[in-house]
C-alpha cells in the first residue's frame, strides 16, 4: 500500500549566482514499511527531496509545482499548524550530523521527550518513562542516567543513536533518514545501520534512506533511486540495481566503489564533476561525463523508460532508467557487464556485525 | 538481501572515453570562474554597499574641511593657505550673540558671538585627527603585543594576556579621565589618554586569529625551513590575521572621536573657548535648560550633529567591511560600540 | 557536574587581575610625569606654596614609590581610603553615600538596554534580510554613533525643557521613591542607549547565527511550533553569547554614567569623580578608579558563572 506518493516536484533555490534547479520535476513512491533508498553524488538534490517532504526547504529556496502525498493528503496544501502535525509524528529525519542535530543546552532525554509530550500529549513523567523507553531499544547503555545527560557527554554513534530514538519518538509512518552514517566511523555505521533496519522492522516504520554510498543502500533498502542533477536516472529494486544496473551512471557510481583484493582492474571514477544545476547540460544531463554519449544525447532529454520495452513509466514502476539508449535512440549498445565474483572475495560495505 | 553474494565486477565501463573524445555539445564544466582574491572581492562587496559609499563620502568631506577650514603651517611655514571657513573660529563678536542660522552665519552665532559655521567646521581638526593617530598608534602596539603573545604561547601569552585582562577591568573612558587629570589638557595629552590602554582590544583581538593563523600549513612549513621568529610572525602570520584588526580599527576611530568629545563637554579635554565639538557642547549646555522659555538649539545641535555624522559614518564603513570579511570566511568582529 | 571547582578556579584567576586592577590604578597616579602636590596646589587657590611639606608627609609621597603602594593597598583592603581633601569627609564615606544613586542609575539603564537590546535583536534575526532587519539594523548603528552626551542633552531640551513632561536637573526627592522614576527616565535611557545597540547587534548576529544551526532545523522536523523553537531552542543558545559579553556591556554603562551625571546633576560617583579630578583630589580619584576596577572584575566573574550555568559544555573544560 502507498504511503508517500511525491509527483512530479520541482525545487528551486534563487540565490545571487543564479537560480538553482535542485529537484526537478521529481517522482517516487514509497509503501508502507518500504526502505526506499535515494542515492546520488552531494548536490544531486537528495536531501532537498527529503526536507521537501517535511516541507522544511528554507529562503531562498522554494517548492515550486508537484504534490507531495501521505497518505493520500497533500502535504503541500495543509496549514502550518497541519504540517507541525505531520512532523516528527507522523514523518520523522534522522540528520546526518547528530552533534550538530542536538541542542547542545538541553539535555538529550529531554530532547527525547519534547516530541513526545507535544505530540502525544503525554504529562512530563509519562514523557520521560517512554524517552528512557526509548533510549533503551535503540542500544543505549544505563538510560535511566543517560537521560539527564548533555549530548556532549554522548560519543559520536550514541549521539546518533538518541537522535533516531527521538525520530521514532512519536511512532512514525515514515522515518526519512538524510545521510545517517556519513559522520561515523565505519564500525559505528554498520552498527547504527543494522540498528536503523531492527528498529524500521520493530515499528513497522517506512524508510526514506538517503546517501552517497551504495554500500549503506546494499545495506538496508528494498528499492533504490539513483539520482543526478536533481533528477532520477535509475529505479530499481536493490537486487536489480547491484546485478543489473541499466544506467550508465548508475555503472560509473558503481565502478568508483573501492575494493579491497581488486587490484587488477584499475578504479574507474566518472570523470568531470556533477553539473551546478545552475546552468545544466541539453539534453541528458548526464551527457558530459557519458562514455556512450552520442550527439543525440546532448538535444534529446530521456524519460524514465522502462529499460525492457522502452516504454514511459510512471513514478511506481519498479523498473526504470532514464538512457537514450533504451528508447532505440543510440547508433550503439552500453557495453558494460557486470559480473559477480567468487563469494570468499567478498568485501566492502557488507560487513555483518 | 541478496541471493548470491559475491564480489561485483564491472567490465566495459571506460570512463577514459569521456576525456579524449572531444566535448559533445556546447556545455562545460569549467566556468570562468577564476577565484579573485579577497582582497579584491571586499573591494567589490564595499562598492555595492551603498551605506558604505555614503559613509566614506561623509568621511571624505570631513576630512576636507578638517584640512582646508584654516590654513596649516608646520614649524613656522605655511603649508596649507586655503581658508574654506568663513570667519575666525575664535573670533568673538562677528555677529550678535545667539544670532539664529542665516545666510551670514549658516550655523547660528554662538553666546559670545563667535561664526558657529567656523568653529564647527575647524572643529573637525580635533576629535577626527586625534581618532586616527590614536588608532593607528593602539593599532600597531596592539598588533606587535598581541602577536608576540599568540605567537609564542605559553608562559609569556600566560602573562601578556593577564596584562589585557587587567586593562579591560576599566572603562576607556575612565582611565582616559585620569590619565588627562595627571598630564593636564591638550591635544597631545588625549591622544597619550587613549593610546596608552587603547591597544589592549587590538592585542586580545590579533590574538584569537594568530592562534587560528599558527596552525596552517604554511606556518609549520616557514618554520620547518628554519625561517626566523620575527619573519614567520610578520611575514607569513600577522598578514593572515590582520583583517579583523582592521575592521575593529574602522568602528574604533568613530568611537576615539567620542571619547575626546567626552572629555572636552567634561571640561578636561582642551582649554576652554577651543573650537572643539565637546568643547563647545560644554559651554552651551546652558541653553538646553533654557529652551522651556527660548531654545537656541543651533548652539547645541550642529556640534553634536557633526559628532554623531562623522562616527555614524565611521561605523557604516566598519559594518560595511566586517560583512565584506563575513562573506569571504567565517571571521567576524563583534561590535562592542565606541561607548564600551 | 564540577561547577563548584569551575567557580571556584574562575575565582583563583581573577585574584592575580584584581591585584593587578590595584597597582594600574595606583600607577596612573603616582608615576605620570608631574608632581602631584605641584598639582594639587595648582588648583586650589586656598592651599599655600608653603603647605607642600606638610602635604607631601601627610600623604606618605616622602616615601618610596612601592612603600607607598604597600601602605595605601593594606588600608584600602580594610576600608580606609584616606582623607579627602577637596570634599571634606573621608574618602570611604564619601563613596558610600554617593554609590546608591549611581547604581540607580546604572541598574535602569542597564535594564533598557536589554529591555529594548533582546527583543529587538530576535526581531531583526528573525526578519533578516528583510525591511524591518535593515531599519533595526540603521536604528542600531545610529545607537552605537550618537554621544551619549549629546543624546543626554537634546533628551532634557526636548523632553524636559520644552515640552516638560521630566523633571529637569538634580533629583529632588528620595531614591527608593516612586516619583525617582520620573527622574531616572532621561539619564536611564542616555545612559542605556549605546549599551543597548552593540547588544542588539551582537544579539541579532548570534540569532542568526544560531538559526542557521542544524537543531533549528531539526526541532522544526520535530513539529514544534516556531515560537517554540525560538523561545525556547534559540534563544538560550544566544543568550549565552550576550552573556560573555556582559563585562564590556557593564564597562560601557559604567563610563556612560560618568558623562551622564554630569549631564543631568546626578549626584552619583561619576560626578564626583569628575569633580575631584578638575581638584586633583588623589585619594578620591583613586578609589573610584579602583571601585570601577574591581567591580567590572566582579562583574565578569558573575557573568562566566551564570555562562556556566547557560552552557553544560563549559563546565566540563575543567
Amino acid at each position: 500500500m502507498t504511503l508517500l506518493e511525491v509527483n512530479n516536484l520541482t525545487v528551486r533555490f534563487y540565490t545571487a549566482e543564479g537560480v538553482v534547479t535542485a529537484v526537478d520535476d521529481l517522482s517516487f513512491t514509497i509503501d508502507r514499511g518500504e526502505k526506499f533508498g535515494i542515492v546520488g553524488e552531494s548536490g544531486a538534490g537528495k536531501s532537498v527531496s527529503a526536507l521537501s517532504v517535511l516541507r522544511l526547504i528554507e529562503n531562498p529556496g522554494r517548492i515550486e509545482s508537484g504534490e507531495i502525498l501521505l497518505d493520500g493528503e497533500n502535504l503541500l496544501e495543509m496549514s502550518d499548524k497541519e504540517i507541525r502535525k505531520v512532523r516528527g509524528n507522523r514523518v520523522s529525519m534522522i540528520f546526518q550530523d547528530a552533534q550538530t542535530a542536538l541542542n547542545p543546552v538541553y539535555t538529550v532525554g529531554e530532547q527525547i521527550s519534547e516530541p513526545i509530550r507535544h505530540h502525544l500529549d503525554y504529562s512530563e513523567s509519562e514523557a520521560k518513562e517512554r524517552a528512557i523507553e526509548l533510549l533503551d531499544t535503540v542500544g543505549i547503555p544505563d538510560p535511566q542516567t543517560r537521560y539527564s545527560d548533555y549530548p556532549h557527554e554522548f560519543s559520536g554513534g550514541m549521539q546518533q543513536r538518541a537522535v533516531i530514538a527521538m525520530a521514532l519518538s512519536c511512532d512514525p509512518d515514515l522515518l526519512i533518514a538524510d545521510e545517517p552514517t556519513t559522520a561515523l566511523d565505519v564500525m559505528t555505521e554498520a552498527k547504527i545501520l543494522n540498528e536503523l533496519d531492527r528498529l524500521a522492522e520493530e515499528f513497522d516504520t517506512a524508510v526514506q534512506l538517503i546517501t552517497h554510498d551504495l554500500g549503506v543502500i546494499a545495506e538496508v533498502c528494498d528499492h533504490v533511486m539513483v539520482m543526478y542533477a536533481g533528477q532520477p536516472v535509475e529505479t530499481a529494486s536493490v537486487d536489480d540495481l547491484f546485478y543489473d544496473p541499466k544506467h550508465p551512471y548508475t555503472v560509473g557510481l558503481m565502478a568508483s566503489i573501492p575494493r579491497i583484493g581488486a587490484g587488477d582492474t584499475r578504479l574507474q571514477t566518472i570523470p568531470g564533476v556533477m553539473p551546478d544545476l545552475i546552468d545544466v547540460p541539453t539534453g541528458c544531463t548526464f551527457h558530459p561525463r557519458c562514455p556512450y554519449a552520442e550527439d543525440v544525447c546532448t538535444q534529446k532529454e530521456p524519460g524514465l523508460v522502462d529499460p525492457a520495452t522502452g516504454t514511459e513509466v510512471g513514478a511506481d514502476a519498479d523498473r526504470g532508467a532514464s538512457c537514450l539508449a533504451y528508447t532505440g535512440d543510440l547508433a550503439n549498445d552500453l557495453t558494460f557487464d557486470v559480473t559477480v565474483g567468487d563469494a570468499g572475495q567478498s568485501v566492502g560495505g557488507e560487513s555483518d556485525d | 538481501m541478496s541471493t548470491e553474494r559475491g564480489q561485483i565486477q564491472i567490465k566495459g565501463f571506460h570512463a577514459e572515453t569521456v576525456e579524449d573524445r572531444e566535448g559533445l555539445s556546447e556545455w562545460t564544466d569549467e566556468k570562468d570562474t577564476e577565484i579573485p582574491s579577497r582582497w579584491v572581492l571586499i573591494g567589490r562587496q564595499l562598492v555595492r554597499d551603498r551605506l558604505a559609499l555614503i559613509g566614506a563620502l561623509f568621511v571624505a568631506f570631513m576630512l576636507f574641511w578638517a584640512l582646508f577650514s584654516r590654513p596649516l603651517s608646520v614649524m613656522g611655514t605655511t603649508i596649507q593657505p586655503f581658508e574654506a571657513v568663513p570667519y575666525d573660529p575664535t573670533r568673538t563678536g562677528v555677529g550678535d550673540r545667539y544670532e539664529s542660522p542665516s545666510l551670514a552665519h549658516p550655523f547660528g552665532t554662538d553666546r559670545l558671538g563667535r561664526d558657529l559655521f567656523s568653529r564647527v567646521m575647524y572643529g573637525t581638526r580635533f576629535s577626527v585627527t586625534i581618532g586616527i593617530i590614536v588608532t593607528a598608534i593602539a593599532a600597531s602596539f596592539g598588533v606587535v603585543y598581541g602577536g608576540v603573545s599568540g605567537y609564542f604561547g605559553g608562559r609569556i601569552d600566560d602573562v601578556l594576556m593577564r596584562i589585557v585582562d587587567m586593562v579591560f577591568a576599566f572603562p576607556g573612558l575612565v582611565l582616559a579621565l585620569v590619565i588627562v587629570s595627571m598630564l593636564g589638557r591638550g591635544y597631545w595629552q588625549l591622544v597619550a589618554a587613549f593610546t596608552l590602554f587603547g591597544w589592549a582590544g587590538y592585542a586580545r583581538l590579533i590574538r584569537g586569529e594568530i592562534l587560528k593563523v599558527k596552525q596552517n600549513e604554511y606556518v609549520l612549513a616557514a618554520k620547518a625551513l628554519g625561517a626566523r621568529d620575527r619573519k614567520v610572525l610578520f611575514r607569513h602570520i600577522v598578514p593572515n590575521a590582520i583583517a579583523p584588526v582592521i575592521v575593529q580599527a574602522t568602528l574604533a576611530i568613530g568611537g576615539v572621536v567620542i571619547g575626546v568629545a567626552a572629555l572636552g563637554f567634561l571640561g578636561v579635554g582642551f582649554a576652554p573657548g577651543t573650537p572643539e565639538w565637546g568643547t563647545i557642547l560644554d559651554a552651551e549646555k546652558g541653553t538646553v535648560v533654557a529652551a522651556g522659555d527660548e531654545w537656541r538649539w543651533w548652539a547645541t545641535v550642529f556640534p553634536g550633529l557633526m559628532i554623531f555624522i562623522f562616527v555614524m559614518a565611521m561605523n557604516m564603513i566598519g559594518d560595511a567591511v566586517n560583512d565584506a570579511l563575513d562573506a569571504q570566511n567565517e571571521t567576524n568582529v563583534d561590535n562592542m560600540g565606541p561607548q564600551g | 557536574m564540577s561547577l563548584r571547582r569551575y567557580i571556584i578556579r574562575r575565582i583563583l584567576v581573577s585574584i592575580p587581575v584584581l591585584f593587578g586592577v590595584s597597582v594600574i590604578t595606583f600607577g596612573l597616579v603616582h608615576l605620570t610625569p608631574g608632581d602631584i602636590v605641584d598639582l594639587m596646589i595648582g588648583q586650589n587657590p586656598d592651599l599655600q606654596p608653603g603647605e607642600a611639606e606638610r602635604l607631601r608627609r601627610e600623604f606618605g609621597l616622602d616615601q618610596p614609590v612601592y612603600v607607598q603602594y604597600f601602605d595605601w593597598i593594606t588600608n584600602a583592603l580594610q576600608g580606609d581610603l584616606g582623607p579627602s581633601f577637596s570634599q571634606g569627609p573621608e574618602t570611604s564615606t564619601l563613596l558610600v553615600s554617593r554609590l546608591p544613586e549611581t547604581i540607580a542609575l546604572g541598574l535602569f539603564g542597564w535594564v533598557f538596554a536589554m529591555v529594548i537590546a533582546i527583543p529587538g535583536g530576535i526581531y531583526a534575526a528573525i526578519r533578516r534580510g528583510r525591511l524591518g532587519d535593515d531599519v533595526s539594523r540603521f536604528v542600531a548603528l545610529a545607537g552605537i554613533s550618537i554621544p551619549n552626551f549629546w543624546l543626554g542633552l537634546m533628551l532634557i531640551a526636548i523632553f524636559a525643557a520644552r515640552f516638560g513632561w521630566f523633571p529637569v536637573l538634580d533629583p529632588q526627592t528620595d531614591l527608593l521613591s516612586r516619583e525617582m522614576l520620573w527622574w531616572l527616565i532621561l539619564p536611564g535611557i542616555a545612559v542605556g542607549t549605546a549599551s543597548s545597540a552593540s547588544l542588539m547587534r551582537i544579539m541579532r548576529t548570534t540569532m542568526a547565527e544560531e538559526l542557521n544551526k542544524e537543531y533549528v532545523t531539526a526541532a522544526r522536523a520535530k513539529g514544534l511550533p516556531e515560537r517554540t523553537i525560538i523561545l525556547k531552542h534559540v534563544l538560550r543558545n544566544s543568550l549565552i553569547s550576550v552573556v560573555t559579553v556582559a563585562a564590556f556591556i557593564t564597562a560601557g554603562i559604567v563610563s556612560g554614567s560618568v558623562v551622564i551625571e554630569v549631564v543631568f546633576g546626578w549626584p552619583g560617583l561619576g560626578q564626583l569623580l569628575i569633580d575631584v579630578i578638575h581638584m586633583r583630589d588623589v585619594n578620591v580619584i583613586m578609589a573610584i578608579t579602583l571601585f570601577v576596577g574591581v567591580a567590572i572584575v566582579i562583574a565578569n566573574l558573575f557573568a562566566d558563572i551564570v555562562y556556566a550555568l547557560l552552557d553544560p559544555r563549559i563546565r566540563d573544560d575543567y
